[in-house]
């Protein structure tokens, strides 16, 4: 079981991401197998973000419920839910773009309250993908992917340039460096949101409906992108309604209603037999067309 | 530019209609003046004889000979490209402008003996002291700005009545409470600081406003990537939001600009040897006012065109990132 995870991780080619092996997944993969980790890190490090019974309020009303989420190194989870539903609050808590009021979100060690002085540790580490992407339309597609690693971590122009083209051609689109984002399409700006964030070579990426503003034709070429992401053991939580990307990347697949998590397990298991009533109720919504 | 249809569609200065009803104001218009007493009448002495006694005669003459100059020249310069319009109705419009100025009948020589001077010395102070007076209201505003935004009540508070304070009272007396009123505090300032700082904080109130909308204009997800990637407040504002916000900035600052520019003449009444004072001073002893004054709004006018190429230049460089 642990040789068949770490295989995963590494990203070794051909069909380990289908969906048999994907039901093994939560165990938590070993993290000294990883060839991306530089040190050796304490199993206790394994967990990137722990959630332990959060709730929000907006005003008066409950976004969320006493919400229990681990997310470990390498893990990808993906959460679905109807709209409304609190996925997008979640996440957003976990790089303190939103603030909880009740319960603890641990990311990467670091404690999120809103005392805290260090939020830009946690940030520099937990890269976002946004539903609109939310590019800088000022600058260039090379430049909005230089500007963290420049501004943030002290690199040099040059040194910041090779990193953006590093990854920019890991997202396929180096051709369109010096473009402006409005130039591009849709899916071609996504690409660049996922480049600029691994940029800042994050430890967990959160994705908040990626490719829910896309046109049909280029939510794929976004998918492929995220795929080969998550083939490469990289961390992601992420909020989608694409099932078919859940069944063959996901480790987890949780179910959120009305601001609590209802249900979660590996994919095969979820998507084939659902626990609950509106687990049920929803998917057979979401799988209808 | 407004959104251009693919289509080309026919001139509308070319339609008969179009040209027959402005034929037909502008008839109707100069029918209800009696032109006959004026230069225009003399003009037309060969045709209507003697302009006094030409009656209804002469005075549908005159209004006729102007629409159909009008027609002509609507019709005519409609067959010209974009760029040869622009420029010849602005050459015309200012031939108008220096026919009025010339029924004034003002001493050409007496304004070129006192250009130089109205130049060296007026223009010269009416531009150090707006151009420092911009430089502070823009810190001012940029600052309230960030105060009027802010969540601290305090700050909100000092911003806000600074606003308030300083848009609602009339700059004349501004000047006047700064010169007269702050050495009751045991600060004495000169008429030029005086000036200056009465004009920034004015100008500045007004600037405030402009950012502030300015700021608000930028989609709350700019602060959201640049807040998830790390970036603090100051790096958000200086390199994400403001940049933006700048091409929604530029054309009502370039307003401002404009209207501070010829508002630097109020401290003229501190003595302050800018522009409106010179023409005043130089004028008044001599019954020269009207050739100063016209010499010193043409001046006026010569510097605001200068801001609006700037602006103009400003804007055309913040297009860039929308240009598909
Ligand atoms: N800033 C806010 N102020 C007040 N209520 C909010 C705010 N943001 C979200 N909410 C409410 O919180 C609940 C959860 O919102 P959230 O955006 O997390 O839903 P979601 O699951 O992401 O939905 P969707 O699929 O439509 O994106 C919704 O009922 C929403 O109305
Ligand atoms: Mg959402």
């Amino acid at each position: 079981m642990i040789a068949s995870n770490s295989q995963l991780l590494n990203g070794l080619g051909g069909g380990n991401l289908s969906p048999e092996n994907g039901n093994m997944l939560h165990v938590a993969p070993l993290s000294s197998q990883e060839p991306s980790n530089q040190k050796q890190v304490p199993m206790t490090a394994d967990k990137i973000i722990e959630a332990t019974n959060v709730s929000k309020w907006y005003g008066s009303f409950r976004a969320l419920t006493d919400v229990n989420l681990t997310v470990r190194k390498g893990e990808r989870i993906v959460i679905c839910g109807p709209s409304g539903s609190g996925k997008s609050t979640l996440i957003r808590c976990f790089n303190r773009l939103e603030a909880h009021q009740e319960g603890e979100i641990t990311v990467n060690g670091i404690r999120l309250h809103s005392k805290m002085r260090n939020v830009t540790d946690v940030r520099k580490n937990v890269g976002m993908v946004f539903q609109h992407f939310n590019l800088f339309p000022h600058m260039t597609v090379l430049m909005n992917c230089m500007a963290g690693p420049m501004w943030m971590k002290g690199l040099s122009e040059s040194e910041a340039k090779k990193t953006a083209l590093k990854f920019l051609e890991r997202v396929r689109i180096p051709e369109q460096a010096n473009k402006y984002p409005v130039q591009l399409s849709g899916g071609q700006q996504q690409r660049v949101a996922i480049a600029r964030s691994l940029c800042m070579e994050p430890a967990v990426m959160l994705f908040d409906e990626p490719t829910s503003a896309l046109d049909p034709e280029m939510v794929s070429e976004v998918l492929e992108t995220m795929t080969s992401l998550a083939r490469d053991g990289m961390t992601m939580v992420c909020v989608t309604h694409e099932m078919g990307f859940a069944r063959a990347v996901a480790d987890r697949v949780i179910f959120m209603d009305r601001g609590q998590i209802v249900e979660q397990g590996a994919p095969n298991e979820f998507f084939t037999n659902p626990q609950h009533d509106r687990t049920k109720l929803f998917l057979s919504q979401i799988l209808k067309h | 530019m407004l959104y251009q249809d693919t289509i080309d569609s026919e001139v509308l200065v070319h339609k008969p209609w179009f040209v027959a009803s402005t034929f037909a104001v502008v008839l109707a218009l100069f029918l209800m003046y009696n032109l006959t007493g004026t230069t225009m009448g003399e003009l037309m002495r060969p045709v209507i004889g003697d302009p006094s006694q030409s009656g209804l005669y002469g005075r549908f003459a005159i209004a006729f000979v102007i629409a159909v100059a009008f027609s002509l020249n609507l019709v005519l310069i409609g067959f010209a490209p974009i760029k040869a319009q622009i420029i010849l109705v602005w050459l015309e419009l200012l031939l108008l402008i220096l026919a009025f100025f010339k029924s004034f009948e003002l001493s050409l020589p007496f304004i070129r003996e006192n250009l130089p001077f109205l130049i060296t010395q007026g223009v010269f102070t009416t531009l150090y002291v707006s151009a420092i007076s911009l430089l502070f209201a823009s810190l001012i505003a940029i600052i309230a700005a960030v105060a009027k935004l802010s969540s601290n009540g305090f700050a909100y508070g000092i911003a806000s009545f600074y606003t308030s304070f300083f848009r609602g009272l009339p700059l004349l007396m501004q000047i006047y409470l700064i010169y007269l009123g702050l050495p009751q505090f045991g600060i004495v300032l000169n008429a030029v600081p005086s000036g200056i700082l009465a004009l920034s904080v004015c100008i500045g109130a007004y600037m405030t406003e402009i950012f502030r909308s300015g700021i608000q204009s930028i989609d709350r997800g700019q602060w959201e990537a640049s807040r998830s990637m790390g970036f603090g407040f100051g790096l958000t504002m200086r390199r994400i939001i403001l940049p933006q916000a700048l091409p929604v900035i530029v054309p009502p600052m370039g307003n401002t600009f404009i209207s501070m520019l010829k508002d630097s003449s109020l401290v003229s009444v501190l003595g302050v040897w800018e522009l409106t004072f010179l023409a005043r001073t130089i004028g008044q002893p001599t019954f020269h006012n009207m050739e100063m004054l016209v010499a010193a709004s043409l001046i006026y006018w010569v510097l605001s065109c200068c801001l609006e190429l700037i602006q103009s230049k400003i804007e055309r460089h913040y297009s860039r990132s929308k240009l598909r």
